[in-house]
């Protein structure tokens, strides 16, 4: 009798901090969200997302951001792209035709978690030495292929988690069918974890499209539209980290409507690809 | 032994690691019968089972010796295609793993990879084996639902029916009846009797009374030995070694 009561006060004891921190964190984030609508909003019109930055505009005089919008989501979508590509092979590939290479296995997955761990800024000084090195100016492309390096250590671990859930029998009866190891990654692997690639890429486009240091040096940043690969280009991050720091009430607003737009651009990709990812999903096999 | 062998093993020694798995194993699987490896859990029924159609490839640190012959080719040490050879052998597994895809694709899958793309082909033949199967009736109007809703003796059987789509002759089951409820396991069961006028079975199982039912010739095997091997007949009413003996009683398991 005394040992149940025990037991369930440690159960209550377990729940109420369990609850406690569940509450934390969705207190965080609701206060993160509220500070950025409640200073974004207000600074936040059309003429922001549909204007270019016009003269002065960093001074607090009239014009928007989309050139920073635009550049953005082209450099996002480019990297996302690129290090999928590059991404999904190599997860597919240590998964099924690695399969029983284990201690190999594990030393890549170790390689790419330190890859991870390795702040932006230091991706970002790499791209630039490379940029040096190759006689580049700063440029969209050196900054998509900088992200994407940057991003592909995410996008590969981030698939490889889901497909190393995948039971060994269903590798076992695919393979008895007569598939080859291609074969069972691309068309049965692929359709098991697709819910963990959607996570993948979206974790991937989220970073690649929030991150600042990366892009610093490679892209560097202009008032115009992009227009080429090879030009120069503004991006979100960097739009809200110049108009943060200046002295300017106005401006600094302006910062957080900025932030508001990147915030609704990453909430409505993450909308788009869940309810795409919805149909495949329902033939995964528990 | 009455009957043509289909797959004739010879001295296999299987290691994983330093555990010795397989022991020196010989064996003659007679062709279009059932056969039935039986012995207690952890004896290496399924690791043998999994070594005709070289499954054990995927295990890490493994390491085989001795001879496994398919009609005459040593499968062990082959110039031709593993996935080829796999082709020629069904498994079914312990429990089902249908494809991640609807009902049809699931049987098509097998058809689509050895070269049948015909819309009109296709739907006959997915049609042809999941009546082999008694599976259409209950699944014909709902062929494009996931394979995951049915219940996992449909499932066992959309497997049955996908093993078979790619024109194996030799079946490979290893406990397919374990998880089964016991209509699925009966129809699964008899489904095999049927299946042995033009397959070559291999059922693994630890039911007694299943291998009773349904082996036309039996194979003991315990701590990675063959204790004995013989026709169903013989095996079940005069077994020689004392273990089968015992085994057969239901003295241990």
């Amino acid at each position: 009798m005394n040992r149940l009561k025990i037991r369930k006060a440690e159960e209550l004891f377990f729940r109420v901090i369990m609850f406690l921190a569940t509450s934390v964190i969705l207190l965080a984030l609701c206060m993160i969200i509220f500070s950025i609508l409640r200073k974004g909003l207000p600074a936040l019109s059309w003429s922001m997302i549909s204007q270019l930055p016009k003269g002065g505009f960093y001074f607090g005089k009239e014009g928007g951001i989309l050139n920073a919008i635009m550049g953005s989501v082209y450099l996002a979508f480019g990297a996302t792209f690129l290090a999928f590509l590059i991404g999904l092979p190599v997860a597919l590939y240590i998964n099924i035709h690695l399969h029983k290479r284990k201690k190999l296995v594990n030393g890549i997955r170790f390689m790419l978690d330190v890859m991870w761990g390795i702040p932006s800024i230091v991706y970002g000084a790499f791209g630039f030495t490379v940029m040096l090195y190759f006689g580049m100016r700063s440029s969209l492309l050196a900054g998509m292929l900088t992200v994407t390096l940057f991003i592909i250590p995410i996008m590969i671990r981030a698939i490889d988690e889901v497909l190393k859930t995948v039971p060994t029998g269903l590798l076992e009866a695919t393979l008895s069918l007569g598939s080859t190891k291609s074969e069972t990654a691309y068309k049965v692997y692929f359709k098991q974890g697709i819910s963990g690639i959607v996570t993948a890429l979206l974790l991937s486009f989220g970073r690649a499209i929030g991150d600042a240091a990366s892009v610093l040096f490679t892209t560097g940043y202009t008032d115009n539209m992009p227009t080429s690969l090879l030009q120069p280009t503004a991006t979100l991050p960097l739009a809200i980290f110049f108009q943060l720091s200046s002295p300017i009430a106005e401006v600094k607003e302006r910062a957080y409507a900025s932030a508001v737009i990147l915030t609704l651009i990453i909430l409505f990709i993450s909308l788009v690809s869940r309810i795409s990812s919805r149909h495949y999903h329902k033939h995964k096999i528990k | 032994m009455a009957g043509k062998t289909k797959i004739s093993i010879e001295n296999l020694n299987l290691y994983i690691g330093k555990q010795h798995i397989l022991k020196n194993v010989t064996t003659r699987i007679p062709e279009k019968q059932i056969t039935v490896i039986l012995g207690p859990s952890g004896c290496g029924k399924t690791t043998l089972l999994k070594s005709m159609n070289r499954l054990t490839d995927l295990y890490s640190n493994v390491k085989v010796s001795g001879k496994i012959m398919i009609e005459g080719e040593d499968i062990l040490h082959t110039d031709t295609d593993i996935t080829s050879i796999r082709k020629r052998m069904g498994l079914l597994s312990q429990r089902p793993y249908p494809l991640p895809m609807n009902i049809f694709n699931n049987v098509a899958y097998g058809l689509r990879i050895s070269g049948r793309k015909n819309k009109m082909v296709l739907r006959q033949r997915v049609q042809h084996y999941l009546e082999l199967v008694n599976l259409w009736d209950e699944v014909k109007d709902r062929l494009h639902d996931p394979a995951s809703s049915l219940s996992i003796g449909q499932q066992q059987r959309l497997c049955l029916a996908r093993g078979l789509s790619v024109d194996p002759d030799i079946i490979l089951a290893d406990e397919p009846t374990s998880a089964l409820d016991p209509i699925s396991s009966e129809v699964v069961e008899k489904k095999f009797f049927d299946l042995k006028n033009q397959y070559t079975v291999v059922v693994v199982t630890h039911s007694l009374q299943q291998a009773r039912r349904i082996a036309d010739y039996a194979i003991f095997m315990y701590l990675g030995e063959i204790v004995e091997q013989g026709e169903a007949s013989e095996f079940f009413s005069n077994p020689k070694q004392e273990l089968t003996k015992s085994y057969i009683k239901g003295l241990f398991n």
